[in-house]
């Protein structure tokens, strides 16, 4: 390795105007260690003394190479690095890879084992609103908002290690369906929260959606318009804040989401507000989809049961031989992927997180890329910051919702 | 669910711009060479509906395949509820143009490819490494980087090894 260099003006040069080299304007730094960027994100900041000219993020303090990672190990044990892109939406990030999986590979899911991933990615999508929601708020000086937000989510964590032993990294979907069956008692807490939980968004809404401090610094900040939100590649909520009803669970559903009934909530204003207005009420969705799921859930198995792709069960491998040597192969060797690849998208907390995942033949992905929506969507911070007070930066970067080890990867 | 758009869209960028069509998984592909992929995505986005860029990345056949590097596009259209893909083969020298005049979201996605492939974009209007240091030597998703790792130091050995760990003063 070279020794560290430093980066210099000239390198920067042609993103600050010409006023920053004349010195009329100040160039300034927020983080990457700074409270309201929502992890190691570092601004370079063009100012007007408190007007925004130019905003110049700089990423990839978290960036951790699981891309290249994933190409060493075996698509099983590759799943356990997806936990850690996202880490609000671990098993999202789970389920869209076995889905990419499952899709390259050509394996089917039990039904029952489609609607437990539904459910328990729609319970991830309600924590991850929240840490939004409370992180946001806590950005505006809202303070009480945050503490409750984390309250609930806690209940959610819980949940989350009742299935699978751990509280965020969960791995717990595997191609093929899950790790195992839910325990017993997971229905009746997941029925508990889905009775409790509504009147906690009204308590919520009632601190925020008509407070006029909040609206004050949300309204008419950041806004974006439809065509422009497109060509800058957003998805998510933070498009729906602009307009299009754009959400891959309606448009191009997967693991049996066109069975439920749910709205895609939308806003016309493409404010910072606006955004906040839509994902408010996808937690209403999202509890709609879990009630259906829940009340609908069938009984069977909760993995697939063709051996050349899923380990048998520990009962089978003592009495037949069949199964000790597909354990065995499995285990040691992993299933081989056919020569393809593959692009397999789904709506995430933030937007569209697809995966690109190609096979070569045998046990390990040949190149496994992820397109996730906090790197695209934070890319047009540049564009939303553009003119506002460096206050309202706060505000803006708290609405697109990025989570910088998705960013990052 | 049937793409027709997207089968229809591949047939017309074939007519106009050459390439070879495939499929895989009900996922309509088509194989464009490297001059054309700007004029495609032109055609894309004003004449065919596809609005947004979902994914653009690379995968590196070295030593097996000449050209070394696939880019992959993912193209995607609210509109008509569509998706395609596109791969555009390229050498190591090659310097396919840029299509960030067309998508801006491929401003930062080709900063990747840069940084982490060696893909230089013709026409990019800043194209620096986004996620490595800017100081890194190498393009680590190439298959010739190697992954790398970290020797376990033990009590018999752990002297030996930190002698030689890089340091910041070096």
């Amino acid at each position: 390795m070279s020794s560290l260099q430093e980066v210099t003006v000239d390198e920067i040069r042609h993103l600050v105007s010409q006023r920053a080299m004349d010195g009329e304007t100040v160039l300034l730094n927020m983080g990457p260690q700074h409270p309201s960027t929502h992890g190691v994100l570092r601004l370079l900041l063009e100012l007007d003394g408190e007007q925004i000219v130019n905003c110049i993020p700089d990423i990839g303090f978290l960036h951790t190479g699981i891309e290249k990672n994933m190409e060493a190990k075996t698509y099983v044990k590759a799943a356990v690095m997806t936990d850690r892109l996202d880490y609000l939406n671990t098993m999202g990030n789970n389920f869209v890879y076995c889905l990419a999986i499952e899709k390259l590979v050509g394996l089917d899911v039990p039904p029952r084992a489609q609607a437990i991933r539904v459910i328990m990615v729609e319970l991830q999508r309600i924590a991850s609103h929240l840490v939004w929601l409370g992180t946001h708020a806590l950005d505006l000086a809202a303070m009480s908002v945050f503490l409750y937000c984390f309250r609930e989510r806690e209940i959610i964590l819980d949940m989350i290690e009742m299935v699978s032993g751990s509280r965020m990294m969960a791995t717990y979907f595997r191609p093929g369906g899950l790790w195992r069956e839910v325990p017993p008692e997971w229905e009746d807490h997941v029925r508990h929260f889905l009775k409790i939980f509504p009147a906690r968004v009204e308590q919520y809404e009632n601190l925020l959606t008509n407070n006029p401090l909040f609206k004050d610094r949300t309204i008419g900040i950041g806004v974006i318009g439809e065509a422009d939100a497109f060509r800058w590649g957003l998805t998510g909520p933070t498009l729906r804040g602009s307009g299009p009803a754009l959400d891959l669970r309606k448009s191009r559903p997967y693991s049996g989401y066109e069975q439920y009934d749910f709205d895609v909530p939308t806003h016309t204003d493409g404010d910072v507000y606006a955004r906040y207005l839509v994902r408010m009420r996808e937690f209403h969705e999202s509890m709609k989809i879990i009630r259906q799921a829940l009340d609908g859930l069938p009984s069977g198995p909760v993995q697939s049961d063709n051996r050349k792709f899923v380990p048998p069960p520990r009962s089978e491998l003592g009495v037949s031989m069949e199964a000790l040597i597909h354990h065995f192969k499995l285990w040691t060797e992993g299933f081989p992927a056919p020569k393809e690849s593959v692009y397999m998208p789904v709506e995430s907390p933030r937007g569209e997180l697809g995966v690109f995942l190609e096979g070569d033949g045998g046990p390990k992905p040949y190149r496994c890329y992820w397109r996730t929506p906090s790197f695209v969507n934070l890319e047009c911070l540049e564009f939303l910051s553009k003119g506002h007070m460096v206050a309202d930066l706060v505000a803006i970067i708290g609405s697109i919702d990025i989570v910088l080890g998705d960013t990052d990867r | 669910m049937t793409d027709d758009h997207a089968r229809n869209t591949i047939l017309a960028l074939q007519k106009a711009h050459g390439g070879e069509t495939g499929e895989y998984a009900g996922d309509p592909r088509l194989v464009l060479p490297a001059a054309e992929i700007l004029n495609a995505a032109a055609a894309l986005r004003n004449e065919h509906g596809f609005e947004y860029l979902s994914g653009l990345t690379a995968v590196d056949y070295w030593p097996s395949q000449d050209p070394r590097f696939h880019l992959i596009y993912i193209f995607s259209s609210f509109r008509h509820n569509s998706r395609i893909e596109i791969r555009v083969p390229i050498t190591e020298d090659e310097t396919p143009p840029s299509i960030t005049s067309e998508y801006w979201s491929a401003n930062w996605q080709e900063r990747e490819l840069y940084d982490l492939f060696g893909v230089r974009f013709e026409g990019h209007p800043d194209l620096r490494r986004i996620l490595m240091p800017h100081d890194w030597e190498g393009h680590p998703l190439r298959k010739d980087y190697p992954l790398g790792y970290e020797e376990v130091q033990f009590s018999f050995n752990k002297e030996e090894i930190a002698s030689r760990k890089p340091r910041p003063s070096d």
